[in-house]
């Protein structure tokens, strides 16, 4: 997990140095205090409970998704290290799904749902009580996974699980009833109470994640990127590329992706058949498949290369190796709607300025 | 009568209250920590460095361990090192062992039942099976977790806050970020005392309970309080830096100095971590 939130840690900590600059160690460090200290504090829930936030929605909100996901990290840090309340082996999986993906998630619901609302409006209210929710139920949801892949991976010789011994069916209800609703809900009335005070108090302070807000004028609207616009995007690719592995602990083989010698062999006939609505698969793979399955040798044939000893390995740099495809197409994508973009603006620009002269 | 039968019911804390005890237990926590460090044991003679690789090291044989022997080995390990630094068992069950093991005890005990494999005993009266996997995992995660925990425990009880981040140098730990931690945990302390004065000044002038929903609108309103604090904060120390020559660089000061123990320290922590690691893939 570790490997996983380096690449993030490096990007986030670039990103924010080229934003704040010798700014960065004190803000972050107030911060990352700041988030460790409000995760102290016992909210009352309705019901007669008591909860702890992260807060990672707000910090969100009131720094923008890079600079949280570092103060978040940190505060995580002290916590595991200092604290001694999550291990040290942990953090790395802690921090990948609570300061990062929390962060990102935070972010995407909360810019969506928002949109150009003015800062004091209520819907930004709206926006980041549920940007609180997702993040920390996106977040349980990454960590049941973890979970549930580990009997998968990891048993010794009797079978028994070595690490989490729970199965996914159980591994993600379990996470995510004491998230949907306890553990959410602290996040939902922390998020949303604080935006909700800040719009009164303090409004400027949500204005760096309000690049779109309507009290803001029209030049800075033309400096968000078309990166921002397609955030919510990316954040859903990295969902997928994250639950790509679920695929392995599907029994047997998706319907339509029968080897041609699956036709021959009674066993997978029977299966065939059950996935078919009981209708008999034919006793010869149709001619088309076999002639073309001697043809067309897949560059990953059952998604693993060759020299890839270990079946599961495989699947899961295969499933990295294609999310990188889809990645990259992504990224040409949005290069070329930025590129429009730009041209398409920077037109009405020139435009309104024509229109102003004369 | 009815007034005595509401006397004598425990009265709920209201959240205030609660906040304000968790908030004072996390100083004196940390206080009990540092008090700690200055003792005259075995881990805080040797050089924090030695420390964080040799503990780390022992970390991570416990976590990649596929014996229970091992990870036991180490646990009794963990415990004499303990022992050897002056760190009394009642500390440590304290602190860390009795929160793991109710943590992890709940995610744990319902793997006897669930984990399907050998069936060895049956409950009375309910008749759920418990299997011989489901025990073995249920131990592994149990002693696994204890043991790691007691390891990190060790090594911050035994070492100044200032020398375990020193040491995260060796690790490659980018030197902005190991500011940043002790920067953090400075201002963790300060921002605890403003969080615990808030609460404070609120809960003297509170009279009966406040409605939840009241609640609640207190705790948001106190977050936000205390984030505006830390914004003017960080400015005002972002000020202070500046005036005093901060450019965005950093440099720190390294003056450890690696005795004949410490080496030997290294070579064992690292022999043992490599033994542990050999038998028990």
């Amino acid at each position: 997990m570790y490997a996983g939130a380096v690449p993030f840690w490096y990007c986030a900590l670039q990103r924010v140095k080229r934003l704040l600059h010798t700014r960065l160690v004190p803000l972050l460090s107030v911060f990352a205090a700041f988030s460790f200290v409000i995760m102290m504090f016992n909210l009352p829930l309705p019901g007669g409970t008591t909860g702890h936030a992260v807060g990672m929605g707000l910090t969100t909100v009131v720094l923008g998704p890079w600079a949280s996901m570092l103060a978040i990290s940190v505060a995580l840090l002290i916590q595991a290290l200092f604290f001694g309340d999550g291990g040290v082996t942990a953090y790395g999986a802690n921090c990948f799904n609570m300061a990062i993906i929390g962060s990102l998630v935070a972010y995407a619901v909360y810019r969506v749902i928002a949109g150009r609302a003015p800062l004091t409006h209520s819907r930004r209210v709206i926006a980041a009580a549920l940007a609180g929710y997702a993040a920390i139920n996106v977040a349980a949801l990454c960590a049941a996974i973890e979970f549930g892949l580990q009997p998968v991976f990891f048993k010794d010789a009797t079978g028994a699980p070595l690490y989490a011994p729970y199965p996914l069916h159980i591994a993600i209800p379990a996470m995510l009833i004491g998230h949907l609703t306890f553990a959410g809900l602290a996040e939902l009335i922390i998020s949303g109470g604080v935006v909700a005070y800040l719009q009164r108090t303090d409004p400027s302070l949500l204005k760096a994640t309000a690049p779109g807000a309507r009290d803001v004028d029209a030049t800075q609207e033309i400096t968000q990127s078309g990166w921002q616009v397609t955030r919510p995007l990316w954040v859903g690719v990295a969902l997928l590329m994250l639950l790509s592995p679920l695929g392995l602990l599907a029994a047997g083989s998706a319907w339509g992706e029968w080897a041609p010698a699956d036709f021959k062999n009674p066993q997978a006939r029977l299966a065939i058949a059950r996935a078919s609505g009981n209708s008999a698969p034919p006793t010869q793979a149709p001619q088309g498949v076999e002639k073309l399955s001697s043809i067309w040798t897949a560059p990953m044939p059952d998604y693993a290369p060759k020299f890839l000893k270990s079946e599961k390995l495989g699947y899961m740099l295969s499933a990295m190796f294609g999310t990188g495809l889809i990645l990259m197409a992504f990224m040409v994508i949005a290069a070329i709607v930025q590129v429009l973009d730009g041209k398409r603006q920077t037109d009405e620009l020139v435009a309104a300025n024509g229109n102003g002269a004369s | 009568m009815a007034g005595g039968v509401a006397i004598k019911r425990k009265r709920r804390k209201s959240f205030v209250e609660h906040t304000l005890a968790g908030l004072a237990a996390t100083t004196a926590h940390a206080l009990q920590a540092e008090e700690i460090t200055k003792a005259d044991g075995l881990l805080q003679h040797l050089d924090p460095r030695v420390k964080v690789v040799g503990l780390l090291a022992l970390i991570i044989t416990a976590a990649l361990a596929h014996s229970l022997w091992i990870i036991l080995t180490l646990f009794v390990i963990a415990l004499t090192l303990a022992l050897l630094s002056q760190v009394s068992i009642r500390t440590l069950a304290r602190r860390e062992w009795i929160g793991v093991l109710v943590f992890t005890g709940c995610i744990a005990l319902p793997a006897i039942f669930i984990t399907p494999g050998h069936v060895i005993y049956r409950l009375p009266l309910l008749h759920w099976p418990i299997t011989e996997q489901g025990v073995r995992s249920a131990l592994y995660l149990i002693t696994r977790v204890e043991t790691a925990a007691t390891f990190s425990v060790l090594l911050i009880l035994c070492t100044p806050w200032t020398h375990v981040l020193k040491a995260l140098r060796v690790l490659h730990v980018p030197v902005v970020f190991v500011v940043i931690l002790g920067m953090t945990y400075r201002y963790i302390f300060l921002l605890l005392q403003t969080a615990h004065d808030m609460f404070e000044s609120r809960q003297s002038r509170l009279i009966g309970k406040l409605e939840d929903r009241e609640q609640r609108r207190l705790a948001a309103a106190s977050v936000g309080v205390l984030l505006s604090k830390s914004l003017q904060l960080s400015n005002e120390v972002y000020l202070a830096m500046q005036s005093r020559g901060f450019q965005g660089e950093v440099y720190t000061l390294d003056e450890f100095m690696m005795q004949p123990r410490d080496w030997i320290a290294l070579f064992s922590f690292l022999v043992v971590a490599g033994l542990g690691f050999w038998w028990g893939r």
